[in-house]
């Protein structure tokens, strides 16, 4: 049995170390390209979202290397992603590639039934070593979303521009090769200290922007054509609530558990939209909120064509975007997206904010434009 | 002078309408619903809603357009679940807040949520808040809503006869509309209707949202053109709710989707049969769950057999023309397929005709 799993953003670190753990076979499919949404949008119906374009490519190209069996989660709805195990496993059916689909779906209460399904695929582990596996993963995932987090802060602030990519790239390559969850581990306090030492310029103050959207395109630098890294070396500092890490713990962990979860967002949202609707809606809404509050310059939402919860979400931020004078830009992502056109919209968006930013600090004194 | 409640012509008016008109008559409420769907309609509703929303969603907003200035309540509950397990749609739970947010003047929202998800008990809950708005009498409440349910199980039992909801709403039933489900008639049942030919007629299931099925602005009379070509229609509200439900388990994964469930189960009932002569899936362009259940449906009907199975995508632009070329088609293929199927084409016959 080798196994494979699609490819989302930098989780491909976590569930690597989880598999090295717990001694399974697996294949990691190449990194999302040009080539991987070809195939995927070949066989995927065409109004599907995105993500399962790309997801199934994933797979597909995991195959020609050798995989046979695919671990995916679940999830019950209503947003689409909770049956996107289903539909890999139909087209995969009909494609003859003798694919076998696992889901993981989230325990809900049933932890039990939960060990015992990873308990099949591990050729029965011990509890113990499969527990140790998961926190051990989701210490990883932890760690390298506050990675992330910290070339976000670093990059619109190095002095040489382009170094914070170089380590970061140097980090996603290096980490390919290494096996286990210690080794890993140590590679990210590695590229920390890196990332710490570049030299930046103190007193910069950058424009702050919130990235708020669907998980997977926000999430996937591939999908969203690496906005990130261009807002920072366009010097703008970019945050973002929504992050694997967060997803595994509050979703996965916490949800099942029945611990208390992080609700500000839920909270900030409440007057707007005030129920669970699916998929990340109500944090999109709750987190321009908090954005807005924090002081943030404005606030980016991306999410793929057709996706449904953001639908919901992108006809409430005008109300938002009025009532806590913050500036909303969203991008919808599909297969047709070009990047030149996309990143007009951006570089525009950001000279508007950089505008509107000089224009609150000279106050009254305003006469044109670039004065 | 009696408070008015607004029903916007749309999404689920074509399901739970005959529900709450008795509802709230019962507890003394006056009804306004919407005019039919038109162009002003559809215009005003591009206008107001966002891009990437369904034809569908924007029809709705073109109603809440047109009524809203003329009720003293609207009616726009959230509809999360109604049925067990099972969610709607994200758009359909979050109806309430995109209409709140986007439109400026309106009249009060019931937003009561509509939560059948966990207990069908909820039903009834959310009933009384909804009630509330009218009496404080807890019992009259229980009492229009047992009522209500009355009308709409009514209601359920005259689609599946084969009449179309728009008829039944309307009161334009004709006698010829009542079929039987179970021996759908071949021989001149649609006689009186200017039929083209007098061949025998065929056995169309329209599958889809009921939504995109029943409103004939948004199909451009998809059904009644069916009917007109000389096909018995059946869509998805004539097949037994029972018979959808046992049938929607024999998926891998059932799907957490009310309209999927629904689609699903009848899609495999209908290839259980062996008078269906073709299926069209009516979708609106963008709709998350038909992305899926459209493609499902598809992969099972071509494993399984060899009925014939086409797709019409509708949004704002679809021109009539294209629409009904389509199924013209579409008809004209089951047709020559049944009549000509062994008339073999002689290769190369021109040929030695000279």
């Amino acid at each position: 049995m080798k196994v494979t799993f699609p490819h989302m953003g930098n989780m491909y670190i976590c569930v690597k170390a989880l598999l090295d753990d717990l001694d399974m076979d697996y294949i990691l499919p190449p990194f999302t390209s040009k080539k991987t949404l070809e195939i995927g949008t070949r066989y995927v119906p065409e109004c599907a979202c995105l993500p399962l374009k790309i997801t199934l490519g994933n797979l597909l190209e995991a195959n020609r290397l050798g995989a046979d069996t695919v671990l995916m989660v679940g999830g019950c709805g209503p947003c689409r992603f909770g049956y996107y195990c289903e539909m890999h496993r139909e087209i995969l059916d009909d494609l003859g590639t003798n694919m076998k689909v696992i889901t993981l779906e989230p325990p809900h209460g049933d932890v039990k039934e939960f060990m015992r399904r990873i308990k099949n695929l591990t050729k029965n582990a011990g509890v113990f070593k499969i527990l140790n596996a998961i926190k051990n993963a989701t210490r990883i995932a932890i760690a390298v979303d506050e990675l992330e987090r910290l070339t976000f802060k670093i990059r619109p602030r190095e002095v040489e521009k382009g170094t914070v990519n170089e380590v970061y790239k140097q980090f996603k390559n290096d980490v390919i090769s290494l096996k286990g969850s210690k080794e890993i581990i140590r590679l990210i306090k590695d590229t920390e200290k890196k990332l710490l030492q570049i030299k930046i310029d103190e007193n910069f103050k950058p424009l702050k922007i919130g990235i708020v959207g669907e998980i997977y395109t926000t999430i996937d630098d591939y999908t969203c054509f690496g906005i990130q890294q261009r807002l920072g070396g366009m010097g703008v500092e970019v945050h973002r609530y929504v992050t694997v890490s967060n997803w595994i713990t509050e979703h996965m962990i916490k949800q099942t558990l029945k611990l208390p979860r992080d609700l500000r967002f839920a909270k900030a949202a409440k007057p707007y939209l005030g129920t669970m609707i699916g998929g990340h809606a109500q944090e999109t809404v709750g987190n321009t909120i908090l954005y807005a509050q924090n002081g943030y310059d404005g606030v980016i939402q991306l999410y793929p064509l057709t996706c449904m919860p953001e639908i919901v979400a992108e006809s409430i931020l005008p109300a938002v975007e009025r009532d806590f004078d913050i500036p909303v830009l969203t991008l919808i992502i599909d297969e047709m997206t070009g990047e030149a056109g996309y990143f007009t919209r951006v570089e525009a968006f950001i000279d508007l904010l950089h505008r509107r930013r000089e224009k609150r600090q000279i106050e009254g004194r305003y006469i044109l434009s670039g004065n | 002078m009696s408070i008015k409640v607004g029903i916007p012509r749309g999404l689920f008016y074509y399901q739970f309408f005959p529900l709450w008109r008795s509802f709230f008559e019962e507890l003394g409420a006056e009804i306004v619903v919407s005019d039919y769907t038109s162009r002003k309609i559809l215009d005003d509703g591009v206008k107001k809603c966002v891009d990437e929303a369904c034809l569908p969603v924007k029809i709705f907003f073109g109603h809440v357009e047109n009524i809203k200035n003329r009720v003293d309540y609207l009616f726009l509950p959230r509809y999360t679940s109604v049925s067990k397990k099972e969610y709607v749609c994200p758009k359909f739970g979050g109806i309430p807040d995109m209409i709140r947010n986007t439109f400026n003047d309106l009249p009060k929202i019931i937003d009561t949520e509509i939560n059948l998800r966990k207990s069908e008990r909820n039903a009834l809950k959310a009933a009384i808040e909804i009630g509330r708005h009218f009496s404080n009498d807890t019992k009259a409440i229980r009492k229009a809503y047992r009522k209500a349910l009355l009308s709409y199980r009514e209601f359920r039992q005259q689609l599946q006869k084969g009449i179309l909801p728009d008829e039944l709403l309307n009161n334009k039933v004709q006698s010829s509309d009542v079929i039987s489900m179970e021996n759908l008639p071949r021989k001149n049942k649609f006689n009186n209707r200017n039929r083209i030919n007098d061949d025998e007629n065929l056995n169309i299931a329209v599958l889809g949202h009921g939504y995109n099925l029943y409103d004939n602005y948004t199909n451009m009379n998809a059904l009644y053109k069916l009917r007109n070509l000389g096909a018995n229609v059946i869509t998805i509200d004539m097949i037994d709710g029972k018979i959808i439900n046992e049938k929607s388990k024999l998926l891998n994964k059932k799907t957490f989707w009310y309209f999927g469930s629904i689609i699903m189960g009848s899609a495999f009932h209908l290839l259980d049969r062996n008078d269906i002569d073709g299926i069209i899936y009516i979708m609106s362009f963008g709709c998350g769950i038909d992305s899926f259940i459209c493609d499902l449906v598809e992969r099972a009907i071509r494993r399984t057999k060899n009925i014939p199975f086409i797709i019409l995508t509708i949004d704002e632009h679809t021109g009539e023309a294209g629409m009904d070329t389509r199924i013209e088609a579409f008809i004209d293929m089951i047709r020559w397929r049944k009549n000509y199927e062994s008339n073999i084409s002689s290769h190369g016959k021109y040929v030695y005709m000279r």
